[in-house]
């Protein structure tokens, strides 16, 4: 795992990588290692996985642009809740992300 | 509704300075800020900064942030976390969405430190993913600590694009180039040596016609530009690269200052339209401070002032009180910071700001 | 399509470089900062009184090339990474000189490196002589690597 993701593991700066808890997600169906702390489109991102949804008319791909919860750009389907800015987004263990195509539908009731 | 002296309003270098003079003066002081963890940009930057000795020259970015979040700390200052002030209503009520849920606030007295946002700059292709802000990419690789792309092509080089773009050379990346399409660099000369000297080409006078790519950015077009920035098409040129950072500059955040009903005016050098304000930072709009980067694009170390003397100011008036020296210090500190190529043009805008205050105040 | 170029006449005049005579008489300071900077640690922090940058902040720095001992303590504390070391006289062919460096992998004592122009073009090979770990100077590696004498003023940085 180590050797292939995008991680900084070293950095000449800040040192090396502070150990953190492993933990999974899924991102549609496929299974990633996470770890505790990190933002979900950080982990996709990781994995080499940038094109995170598609605009409602257009059907454009959009991917991370601001990295603060700003632009939206980044939004995803998470554990069935749609729109969820990834970017600013921490993973849970067995967190369900999948991408999504226009405004989204929502999978689950949350009142 | 809970109810605070002063409630700052984003956690920056900024709010952090305020909430602490704020403090030490006695008063019952609120952070809020939309982050996990305040600090602002400060934990971006994990270069050494320009001062002096007095102001931590020399000194990492993230480091002063890990000192001032210390202080507040010790200090027993109260900050809401991953909480959004999203509007200031009558009466100094704040409406916040704290942990995904609303409340309300009343304060006696805000602070505005909300600091900036990064211009986006369009060209064909610039939604796909593969296209950031230089900010962005930089919280990418110093905060999250992963690489959004391994070849990049940074646009624009003023002082963001020429750091940002050694910090990627440090996280591991290869920069292909930074384009600049006016005739020479925008930002010091120190920063463009230290990527030059690793050789990483500067192209003046170069702008990009367009990403190429389908799903994701796989390369650029960029082109030469004539005297009237008209880019001389038959010279255009492909690279391959599948990250394109944009550093173009950065606007105040200032909507909740419009919101609260303060007065603003247009100076370009200090980033666009900014808040009228008063020699102790505060706006039009009696009670409401402003300070750091969302009064008008500058550096930490002068966000850093701002704070301490909009906190200082803001607690002479809860506190019914004069500290008229120790404001006089911050505003010779600030001086001193406001000079040379840069500074000297943003001292001159925030002394007509100051002027302008007292003008448009009257009527 | 035009490109920004830096080399010895970038600096040149314009910065308080050391004469020749001083250089051939041993290590010392060659301090390429030549605007405006509000910044003065490199003033702060020498112990010799070697550099005046003085009031306002924005003056560029002066090198006494008398005072300066070549002791290299400036070079990890300045901000644009901007200040070397010379020892001209490191041996009969050779030069060395210290640079501030902050990237991974650190190259090792001994190690045949590429000697690198300001452009960062390759000019000729060299030899890492001396490493001071990163975590001595607050996370700023200082690299001394060592290459022909005709280079002094042109080679300001290596890849391995
Ligand atoms: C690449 C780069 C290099 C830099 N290098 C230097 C340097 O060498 N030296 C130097 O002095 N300066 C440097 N700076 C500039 C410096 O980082 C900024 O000027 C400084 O951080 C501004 O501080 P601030 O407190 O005004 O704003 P910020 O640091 O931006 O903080 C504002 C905070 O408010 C929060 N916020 C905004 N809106 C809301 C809201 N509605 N509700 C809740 N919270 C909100 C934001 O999330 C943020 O945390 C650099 C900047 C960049 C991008
Ligand atoms: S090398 Fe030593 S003596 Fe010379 S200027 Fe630097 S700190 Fe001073
Ligand atoms: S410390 Fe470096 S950047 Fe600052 S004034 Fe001295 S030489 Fe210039
Ligand atoms: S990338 Fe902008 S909100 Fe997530």
């Amino acid at each position: 795992m180590k050797k292939k993701d995008l991680r900084i593991y070293k950095h000449p700066i800040l040192g090396d990588m502070p150990e953190k808890k492993k933990i999974y997600i899924y991102f549609n169906e496929k299974k990633l290692t996470a770890y505790e702390g990190e933002m979900i489109a950080a982990v996709l991102y990781a994995n080499g996985i940038r094109k995170l949804r598609k605009t409602e008319r257009f059907k454009k791909p959009r991917g991370i642009f601001c990295a603060i919860g700003r632009c939206t750009d980044c939004v995803m389907t998470v554990d069935g809740i749609p729109n969820v800015r990834t970017c600013i987004t921490p993973v849970k263990n067995g967190m369900k992300i999948e991408f999504q195509v226009g405004l989204g539908k929502w999978k689950k009731k949350i009142w | 509704m809970e109810e605070k002296d002063l409630v700052i309003i984003g956690g920056g270098p900024a709010g952090l300075c305020s909430a602490i003079s704020a403090r030490k003066k006695g008063i019952d002081v609120l952070i809020i800020d939309e982050n996990l963890r305040p600090g602002g940009q400060l934990f971006k930057q994990i270069h050494r900064f320009f001062g002096s000795k007095e102001h931590m020259a020399g000194v990492r970015g993230f480091i002063i942030g890990e000192k001032l979040l210390k202080e507040v700390k010790e200090l027993g200052v109260e900050v809401w976390l991953n909480s959004i002030a999203y509007g200031i209503f009558k009466d100094k009520i704040i409406g916040v969405i704290k942990d995904g849920k609303n409340t309300h606030i009343k304060a006696k007295s805000i602070i505005i430190s909300t600091g900036a946002t990064e211009n986006p700059l369009s060209f064909p292709n610039w939604t796909l993913p593969g296209v950031m802000g230089a900010g962005a990419c930089q919280t990418m690789i110093n905060i999250h600590r992963v690489l959004p792309g391994k070849k990049v092509l940074m646009i624009g080089s003023g002082n963001v694009g020429l750091i940002v773009s050694y910090q990627l050379l440090q996280a591991g990346a290869e920069v292909v180039g930074i384009v600049e399409i006016m005739p020479k660099i925008g930002g010091y000369l120190v920063h463009a040596a230290k990527i030059k000297r690793f050789g990483v080409p500067i192209y003046l006078s170069t702008t990009i016609l367009e990403g190429v790519g389908k799903d994701e950015i796989k390369g650029a077009v960029i082109c030469p530009v004539d005297e009237n920035f008209k880019p001389i098409i038959k010279r255009k040129k492909y690279i391959d690269v599948d990250l394109i950072c944009i550093a173009v500059g950065l606007t105040p955040l200032n909507e909740l200052l419009y919101q609260a009903g303060c007065l603003f005016t247009y100076k370009g050098y200090l980033g666009g339209l900014v808040a009228l304000h008063n020699e102790n930072m505060e706006t039009t709009v009696e009670n409401i401070f402003v300070a750091g980067d969302c009064s008008g694009i500058e550096e930490a170390s002068t966000a850093m002032e701002e704070g301490k003397l909009a906190g200082i100011a803001a607690s002479e008036k809860i506190r019914n009180k004069k500290w008229e020296e120790e404001k006089e210090e911050i505003r010779k500190h600030l001086n001193d910071f406001r000079i040379g190529t840069f500074g000297e043009k943003r001292k001159l805008s925030k002394e007509e700001i100051i002027k302008e205050y007292y003008e448009r105040i009257k009527t | 399509m035009k490109e920004l170029k830096l080399d010895e006449k970038t600096y040149f005049n314009k910065i308080s470089f050391p004469s020749f005579e001083r250089i051939k008489k041993g290590p010392v300071a060659i301090i390429e900062c030549i605007e405006d900077i509000p910044c003065n640690p490199c003033e702060t922090i020498c112990k010799f009184g070697a550099i005046k940058v003085g009031f306002p902040i924005t003056n560029l720095p002066i090198l006494d090339e008398e005072k300066c001992t070549g002791c290299g303590r400036c070079v990890p504390v300045c901000p644009g990474l901007a200040i070397f070391v010379l020892d001209y006289n490191f041996n009969e062919k050779d030069c060395l000189l210290t640079i501030p460096y902050e990237f991974l992998p650190l190259p090792e004592e001994d190690e045949k490196v590429k000697c690198l122009d300001r452009d960062g073009k390759f000019v000729c090979d060299g030899k890492i002589i001396k490493v001071i770990p990163p975590e001595r100077n607050a996370m700023t590696a200082i690299i001394s690597f060592a290459f022909p004498k005709k280079y002094y003023n042109k080679i300001r940085s290596f890849k391995r």
